[in-house]
């Protein structure tokens, strides 16, 4: 029953893949439209999340502490005394994870339906986009750390197959190669923490890692334990996008909008906060590794927030904030809140797939522009999008009772008060939540509220028509009756964000502080941990009110700055330095560029002029030189008389002929 | 009254029977003699091996004898067959000028 969840997308995806291969791909075939393989895509990803729905609903049936459901498929590998099994599991944690990414998934494939709808390779998306649910499926179902490193790499493939989708253009394909090779760094460390386990507890089952751990965890060392925490670590930071390697995330946007909703930031990057959490029983034997895991994400979600703040690209606004969210995200696994992390995924799935996908339904209908500067006022326009961002925009910032503040606060009370948190983590986490409220209402007023920013009237919408020749005649119908050829989205791309409205607003219910559904739910897998004995209760309402109001002030400042952009270019000029410094992501990029880039193509054009060329090339090609100088000088002996060869022949006979007469004698 | 022969005389006159055949074969230029002179090598052999046969009583030396004769007239047939082969299409016999694998 389990396998049917990664089943039916792989399905999904061979139907697709085999029937674009043979019959769109090849010259002279016709693509098909966005309409059929979406259909294909969206059902079979939907018949995993019924199938996830129904174990979720076992699972929730069956007695608390045995909430666990095993199916071994078959024997993957035996290598001496390691043996892996391929078996997936569902657990409370796991069957979260599937709820999310196929519920999601399904919205985010039938929102796909309408994106791509003006794509030459609709066929080619949705077999890519299913595959990838197939392995971030594996990801979160696999019983052992291989498997989940079988999905771990295969979510990495698909990511980059989907940001270069459209790979004509080169800067979007080298997203995709940078977004891969930045992942190939933090996948060493996750291999090389997973041979560290194998070689310390003998197993790279969960259960049987966890049995292990437990019964000889005082004779491991804590260094071992901090080793392994670690190096796991460093592969979530690439897949994760931490603090160094979250370099790739933002350029990820240049894949088609959809794909950065569902991998970009509702599913993908969040399995190194599952990984993290599945083996929280390792964290939490080191203390250090922890601290880094805090320390780390408390950085990056500020970092990230603070880049976030000057970017013009909406897309990209959105990118920063994941990269931040998913800070907050190791902040709390870093303070042993796994619970709170795994809540802020759940949310965070849903509130900012909505934002992507409504930047999406805001980029379609201002047809491919992502410049917040060039947009305004479209709340006339798209009042619909407007309605579902406004839900979200809410629920990032933290306003209760939408989900964001629910799940935030919980870190932010954890990075307190938890027995591993502190007041500095603390701070970094609430200035974030100011900052996020700050460029989210940005981002918001910018896009939706003031004079429009773009060319109005009948011309504009000619120029649109014509830059979108591509389009069909649909693509001509729709947009008159409003301002420009700015249009609202088609209804296939509406309602799926108007679920996701309705999750956004209400998703926080599951976790409300004491009375937690979602903490209950994970127990067996995730323990309760202990709070800071010496922190008085109380606080936690001082906190929660601090925070709700930087959110309100953070929102504030942004609305009476970016209601009158004069004031905001004032502004901007004023803080000159400052804002060219964010503008340029702190120079991150470049510094990368400068100390491990060119230091490494140099390395490379060394190996490849010098050494390979000159050196690896020269003495094969001596080999071959060798012989043909041997064969010309050999040459010379064929010359063809008869009389001669037999000459040698007779001389060969006298030669063999002494040599047995009186040679051996 | 029989008169014997003696071994070393017999051998020694076949000796150089193969020898003028062989030095034959290496240097004359009509593929003809050298054909001929490849019979006389053989002829040489078949004297050799009765000699011996004679000598130590054994009849396998001259079963070996019937043997290269027949063999020596398949090969002189191929052989000429060959040489006509060669003269229909080089119009020469010379073996200077029949050079084809050269290189």
């Amino acid at each position: 029953m389990i396998a049917l969840i990664p089943l039916f997308p792989l399905v999904g995806f061979l139907i697709n893949g085999l029937w674009y291969a043979a019959a769109q791909a090849p010259e002279g075939k016709k693509a098909a439209g966005s309409a059929v393989p979406g259909a294909i895509a969206s059902l079979s990803i939907f018949a995993s999340f019924v199938v996830s729905l129904v174990l979720f609903l076992q699972l929730k049936a069956m007695p608390e502490e045995g909430r666990v459901i095993e199916q071994a498929l078959f024997s993957w590998m035996q290598v001496g005394e390691l043996s892996v099994d391929l078996s997936l599991r569902v657990d409370v944690l796991s069957s979260l994870f599937t709820l999310v990414i196929t519920g999601i998934g399904t919205l985010i494939h039938i929102y796909s339906i309408g994106y791509m709808s003006h794509d030459a390779t609709p066929g080619k998306f949705f077999a890519y986009l299913n595959l990838f649910c197939f392995a971030m499926l594996m990801l979160v179902l696999g019983s052992s750390l291989p498997i989940l490193f079988l999905g771990w790499e295969g979510v990495g493939l698909c990511s980059y197959l989907l940001i270069g989708y459209w790979y004509d253009d080169e800067e979007k394909a080298k997203a995709g190669k940078k977004a891969f090779i930045v992942n190939r760094v933090g996948d060493l460390g996750f291999l090389l923490g997973m041979f560290l386990i194998y070689s310390t507890f003998k197993t790279v089952d969960f259960a049987g890692l966890k049995g292990a751990v437990s019964a000889m965890g005082a004779g491991v060392p804590e260094t071992t334990f901090t080793a392994i925490a670690l190096l796991l670590f460093v592969g979530c930071m690439g897949k994760s996008a931490q603090i160094p390697l979250y370099v790739w995330l933002p350029d990820a946007m240049a894949g088609p909008t959809p794909v950065s909703a569902l991998i970009h930031a509702a599913t993908m990057v969040t399995s190194g906060i599952y990984m993290v959490s599945r083996l929280n029983f390792i964290y939490s034997a080191s203390h250090t590794a922890m601290q880094v895991v805090a320390i780390v994400g408390a950085l990056t979600a500020f970092f990230a927030a603070t880049i976030a703040f000057v970017q013009r690209d909406i897309k990209k606004v959105l990118a920063y904030s994941t990269v931040s969210q998913l800070g907050y995200m190791f902040l709390a696994c870093g303070v042993g809140a796994y619970g709170a992390g795994v809540f802020h995924v759940i949310t965070h799935a849903f509130f900012k797939a909505l934002l992507f996908l409504g930047a999406g339904s805001v980029i379609h209908g201002m047809h491919e522009e992502q410049d917040i500067f060039k947009m305004g006022g479209l709340k006339k326009h798209m009042p619909k999008t407007w309605f579902v961002f406004f839900i979200a925009w809410l629920a990032i910032c933290g306003i209760p009772p939408f989900s964001g503040f629910f799940s935030k606060d919980e870190i932010l009370w954890m990075a307190f008060a938890s027995e591993h948190g502190s007041p500095v983590l603390w701070i970094l986490g609430a200035m974030t939540a100011v900052m996020t409220a700050f460029y989210m209402t940005r981002l918001f007023r910018l896009t939706f509220y003031g004079e429009p920013r773009f060319e109005t009237g009948r011309k504009s919408h000619g120029h649109a028509a014509h830059s979108h020749g591509h389009g069909d005649k649909k693509h001509d119908d729709h947009g008159h009756g409003g301002g420009g050829g700015v249009h609202e989205s088609p209804a296939v791309m509406v309602v799926p964000l108007q679920v996701l409205a309705v999750l956004s607003a209400i998703g926080g219910l599951m976790g409300i502080p004491h009375y937690s559904w979602l903490e209950h739910w994970l127990l067996p897998v995730i323990p309760h941990h202990e709070l800071n004995p010496s922190i008085n209760p109380a606080a936690e309402w001082v906190l929660m009110g601090v925070s709700v109001a930087g959110a309100a002030f953070g929102i504030w400042i942004a609305t009476r700055t970016y209601s009158n952009l004069k004031q905001a270019d004032e502004l901007k000029s004023k803080w000159a330095g400052v804002h060219k410094l964010l503008e340029n992501k702190w120079y991150v990029d470049e510094v990368y560029e400068l100390l491990l880039i060119r230091p490494i193509q140099a390395f490379s054009e060394i190996l490849w002029k010098i050494l390979d060329v000159k050196i690896i090339d020269q003495v094969v090609l001596g080999f071959g030189r060798v012989s043909a100088w041997t064969g010309q000088q050999l040459r010379v002996t064929q010359t063809g008389s008869t009389q001669a060869y037999a000459f040698v022949l007779l001389v060969g006979v006298v030669i063999t002929l002494g040599y047995i007469l009186y040679g051996l004698a | 009254m029989i008169s014997t022969v003696e071994p070393w005389l017999v051998l020694s006159f076949s000796a150089v029977i193969f020898c003028i055949g062989l030095v034959g074969v290496l240097i004359r230029r009509n593929i003809l003699v050298v054909l001929m002179c490849i019979e006389l090598m053989l002829n040489a052999v078949n004297l050799t091996f009765v000699t011996f046969s004679k000598l130590q009583g054994d009849m396998g030396g001259q079963m070996s004898v019937f043997f290269i004769i027949t063999v020596a007239a398949a090969e002189s047939a191929v052989g000429l067959g060959l040489v006509i082969a060669l003269f229909r299409t080089l119009r020469t016999v010379d073996t200077d000028e029949i050079r084809l694998l050269k290189e």
